[in-house]
């Protein structure tokens, strides 16, 4: 029988995946945008399941605009970089080091 | 109210959504550069709008009475914003047409960015609250990486990008954590949830702990701040200018209003973190500005350090508290819009300065601007008699009230250090070696001319007339 809490734990893994995967990758930008998007779909595991196990509907609505919300992440995310590797012809993390103080 | 079709249109947010849809289809159907006429409709709207606000023809709006709170301080700190943006709009046009980048998708995300700022302010649900901050954020995004043929700027999209989506899904974590132990997604419904609690649940304190954690990414609190400095600094410099001024207050409307309505009774849950990001950014804020040479790093530690201001005044969770956070934001987008106005215009061999030591020798030749950012500086290190020691001022108060000795304290001591850099930039004025052979031309359009005289003769005689901004502030409410 598959409980509650194994979907949660499920949905905590990959939102650790997701943020060390923005911390300790450093090689490509587009990397990130996966880590990303495994971050907004965690959450998706947990609001769907919390979503079923309390027997009320608004869960599933806030996972429908969150999946809305990170296609429109995504495009943005990825037109930015496409400015980015235009100016620089190279989209390597540790290349993005011109801002320093 | 009854309920006709028409009072939709007088609501401020849905008359911002059509209106900023109007100048993006101006401006994709006009046949010449249209960036000059968007600008002019995006500068009218805002104000137009901020009367609406004011006036408040739809009190209660039943379509969306369960998503929207509609209250004083709410009207407050959206009429800061609609004026805000508007003036950050009027102070940059210039320089966008200067630095060729006058395109009209500009005012018009710009506009967009308005309208999610206005709904996070007044969001009364997570779900809106999401909605909100991407609308906004997204918008952000894009401008900051406007000048596409810039390495600097695409840089600074890059960064603010990569974090700020971050930010984005730890707060979102959160607030799935948050609807599942307590099933609700409304202010009103997890309050009533958790009231019958006497102690939050461990699953509860890690949906609030990282809640806060997203919230203090999009208001740039230490140690969430990486991106601010920058951001700042690669963005041209009138994106920075709206970044200054306008985000800033909605986050900071945003995480009062998470803290004190629906987490109201978890009082010392919330207040050892926001207790630490308070110390934390108004300590790095005053220390690590201190090394800068950029005047738009300067400026983003300096917005951090006062973002750790106003924190104080969270945690000091009284309605003196709110009312002194009020008085603070107001005080702070003055201060910034004036900095920035003068920063726009400001060049020297035909290049807009952006380095401290460029400064030097403005006192011999344009000594007006050179005693208004000198006013302007002091006022920032919140030195008597200028308006920004009442911000200050107000803040440690409502902290002494609530017995937060300890981050009064503190915050006097970071003012003090805080002062050094801002009188760096007065010594670079008046008293650094000049180097012959350039001068400084000082161009600004008539409208961010009378801004700017305005916003001046408020700092400097404010000290004669404090009551009238206390008294707006006093009927100043979160409920």
């Amino acid at each position: 029988m598959i409980y509650l809490e194994h979907y949660l734990f499920l949905a905590a893994i990959i939102f650790t995946i997701g943020v060390l995967g923005i911390f300790l990758n450093k090689k490509n930008v587009i990397i990130i945008l996966m880590s990303i998007e495994l971050i907004l779909l965690s959450v998706n595991i947990n609001l769907i399941s919390f979503s079923v196990f309390l027997n009320d509907i608004s869960g599933q609505i806030f996972a429908m605009l969150t999946l809305t919300v990170a296609a429109a992440e995504a495009a943005i995310g990825l037109a930015i970089l496409v400015v980015f590797y235009r100016n620089l012809g190279s989209i390597e993390v540790s290349k993005i080091n011109k801002l320093k103080g | 109210m009854e309920n006709n079709l028409i009072n939709i249109f007088f609501v401020p947010e849905v008359s911002l959504a059509i209106l900023a849809i109007a100048c993006l289809m101006y401006g994709l159907f006009s046949k010449n550069n249209s960036f000059d006429k968007a600008t002019n409709f995006a500068t009218l709207s805002l104000f137009f709008l901020s009367f609406l606000v004011y006036f408040d023809f739809t009190t209660n709006f039943a379509l969306f009475e369960n998503f929207f709170s509609n209250t004083t301080f709410t009207k407050f700190f959206k009429i800061l914003t609609l004026l805000g943006a508007a003036a950050s709009l009027i102070i940059s046009k210039n320089y966008f047409i200067d630095t060729k980048i006058n395109r009209f998708e500009i005012p018009t995300l710009l506009l967009f960015s308005t309208l999610g700022m206005m709904l996070m302010i007044s969001s009364k649900n997570l779900m809106m609250m999401y909605l909100a901050i991407e609308l906004q954020s997204l918008s952000l995004y894009v401008v900051a990486s406007i000048k596409r043929n810039s390495l600097e700027s695409a840089e600074s999209g890059v960064k603010y990008f990569i974090l700020g989506a971050l930010s984005s899904g730890i707060l979102l974590y959160g607030f799935s954590l948050v609807y599942g132990f307590t099933g609700q997604t409304n202010f009103d419904g997890i309050y009533t949830s958790l009231s019958h609690l006497d102690k939050l649940p461990i699953g509860l304190v890690f949906g609030l702990v990282f809640i806060l954690v997203g919230l203090a990414f999009k208001v740039s609190a230490v140690p969430f701040h990486m991106w601010t400095p920058d951001v700042y600094e690669g963005a041209p410099t009138s994106i920075t200018a709206f970044f200054a001024i306008v985000p800033k207050l909605a986050a900071i409307a945003l995480i009062f209003r998470f803290c004190l309505e629906p987490f109201n009774n978890f009082y010392f849950e919330w207040t050892q973190v926001i207790f630490f990001l308070s110390l934390a950014s108004m300590f790095l804020g005053a220390v690590a500005a201190i090394a800068q040479k950029s005047i738009k790093r300067l400026l983003a530690y300096s917005s951090i350090g006062h973002v750790g201001y106003v924190l104080i005044a969270l945690v000091a969770a009284s309605d003196q508290g709110v009312r002194s956070a009020s008085i603070y934001m107001f005080i702070y987008i003055i201060m910034n819009i004036s900095v920035f106005a003068i920063l726009l215009s400001l060049k020297k061999s035909d290049k807009y300065v952006e380095k401290i030591d460029e400064l030097s020798g403005l006192s011999k030749t344009n000594p007006v601007v050179s005693v208004s950012l000198a006013i302007i500086m002091l006022s920032m290190a919140g030195i008597p008699p200028f308006i920004g020691f009442f911000g200050k001022f107000y803040v440690f108060i409502a902290a002494i009230e609530s017995q937060q000795y300890i981050l009064a304290v503190l915050g006097v001591l970071a003012s003090v250090i805080s002062a050094f850099y801002y009188l760096r930039i007065i010594k670079g004025m008046y008293f650094d070696e000049v180097i012959e052979g350039e001068s400084f031309d000082f161009t600004i359009n008539n409208q961010a001319k009378v801004i700017l005289l305005i916003l001046l003769f408020i700092i400097t005689f404010f000290i004669f007339y404090p009551s009238l901004l206390v008294d707006i502030v006093s009927g100043i409410s979160l409920i």
